[in-house]
């Protein structure tokens, strides 16, 4: 029973977010604020669950001695983040910032390094003895052309700004023409849940 | 002339109506298409079909509703593939809305191949940290994991009882929406070396191919018709294969209006010009 109720509701939601495409409507704005809601609701209970109580308040609970009081250092970093709330307080929460930013920044910088500059730089030094390999090759020096900025686009740089161009270009169709597909994707599967799951129009 | 003004001028609402009846029949009417399966795709496949038998297969949860469509077959797929090979499979999400689809796609798939939660598959949960939990998870993954989604304390997981860090996990499936691919490539693959193949969404697809190219990933599922081929190579036909029809005559139709709306618009601009 749950689940037919489940599904009727999600079918209506479904029909209330398509009729934005005849036109704004209060149908579509209620589901829009209930999908919002609704995420973020969940996403708090999540965060609780699977966060907070077992990492915070369990752990704080069963682990002695110094492990006990460290748990708390990322918490009150947590809670005064909070502070933004409050204006006369709010610059406490410089300090949770600033942590974030410098974790993010530092894990960053060796996830760009490590993770991409050297990698890509290595899987673009290939032997030109395919076609693959010399178009790879020639399109990323075009693009990197494309890019610099330090002297005038004139001459034969100018001729290899446009090429990169040509490639950039042909990268941006590639991207257009996978998100399209990833839209109709969506369409597809929720018409299939229209068909299969609600109506049940076909077995 | 006047038709290409007409042409230019027509209402959107006419367009959404076309696709929806182009999306619409080859649906309602199960029709289907050869799938011509794709290098990268294969690649993905033979990563998991070259382990050894009881290989341990961490699936990365990385998406929500919003891309479930192109997503939860790919999920589905893999997760069939690596049942089937009785391969151990460890879930987790870097996405706290996804991973109810994790949980979904586990209770279909496991029972099918009569697999045991805590002895051939765990689902570890979601937890916050990123790419902190993505390095620290190099050195131990109870650290972060303390207890799976159900709270049962990791240690007391027969699967777990020999997984500490990336050292015992022979593959990543990262099934991603977002932002997390990219970092399990930059956090979990380039630091610690572990084999990855990521299955994404169309959005995402195309920027993932650098990192193809670069054997960073030894495999790539790239949205919906990913998912089509690798039902195809599993053979078990899902939405994805299900959905393929659908895709092409749509992708036929804005084809069409791409072509009638370009040749529209030099026409008009010569009447003007003239």
């Amino acid at each position: 029973m749950m689940q037919i109720i489940g599904t009727w509701i999600a079918a209506g939601l479904t029909l209330a977010i398509f009729s934005f495409l005849y036109k704004d409507n209060p149908f579509y704005k209620f589901a829009e604020h209930l999908y919002v809601g609704v995420s973020a609701a969940y996403a708090i209970l999540y965060v609780f669950y699977f966060d907070v109580k077992p990492l915070l308040i369990e752990k704080f609970i069963t682990e002695q001695g110094a492990e006990r009081w460290i748990i708390l250092i990322p918490a009150v970093f947590g809670l005064i983040m909070l502070s933004r709330w409050i204006p006369k307080i709010s610059w406490l929460s410089r300090w949770s910032i600033a942590l974030t930013v410098g974790i993010a920044a530092g894990l960053g910088i060796t996830g760009q390094i490590q993770g991409i500059l050297l990698p890509q730089i290595q899987g673009t030094l290939v032997p030109l003895t395919s076609v693959n390999n010399v178009i790879m090759v020639i399109g990323v020096i075009a693009t990197l052309v494309y890019f610099y900025f330090s002297i005038a686009h004139q001459g034969l740089v100018k001729h290899g700004a446009r090429l990169g161009m040509v490639f950039i270009m042909v990268a941006f169709g590639a991207s257009f023409g996978y998100t399209v597909m990833a839209r109709i994707s969506l369409l597809i599967g929720r018409l299939h849940f229209l068909v299969y799951e609600w109506l049940h129009l076909v077995k | 002339m006047k038709f290409f003004e007409k042409i230019a001028n027509i209402d959107s609402r006419i367009i959404y109506l076309l696709l929806f009846i182009v999306v619409l029949i080859p649906v309602m009417f199960k029709m289907v298409l050869p799938v011509r399966v794709s290098e990268p795709v294969q690649a993905a496949y033979d990563s998991i079909e070259k382990l050894p038998e009881g290989s341990v297969i961490l699936f990365s949860v990385d998406y929500d509703a919003s891309s479930a469509p192109e997503i939860q077959p790919m999920l589905l797929a893999t997760l069939r593939h690596a049942f089937s090979r009785k391969h151990k499979v460890v879930l987790l999400g870097q996405w706290a809305l996804g991973l109810p689809f994790g949980e979904i796609g586990l209770n279909e798939i496991a029972p099918q191949f009569a697999a045991r939660y805590g002895v051939d598959y765990v689902n570890l949960g979601y937890r916050p940290g990123y790419r902190a939990q993505m390095v620290g998870m190099g050195r131990e993954i109870r650290d972060f994991f303390a207890t799976d989604y159900k709270g049962t304390p990791v240690d007391e997981i027969p699967l777990m009882k020999g997984i500490h860090n990336y050292n015992d996990i022979d593959l990543l499936v990262g099934l991603e929406a977002g932002q997390a691919g990219d970092e399990w490539i930059q956090f979990a693959g380039a630091r610690y070396g572990i084999n990855i193949i990521v299955g994404a969404t169309g959005v995402i697809a195309p920027d993932m191919f650098h990192y193809l190219q670069a054997k960073q990933i030894k495999g790539l599922v790239g949205g919906l018709q990913g998912a089509a081929e690798y039902e195809t190579l599993v053979k078990h036909a899902g939405t994805g294969i299900a959905g393929m029809v659908a895709q092409s005559y749509a992708h036929l139709l804005l084809l069409g209006f791409i072509l009638i709306g370009n040749v529209g618009y030099f026409v008009i601009r010569r009447r003007k010009q003239a």
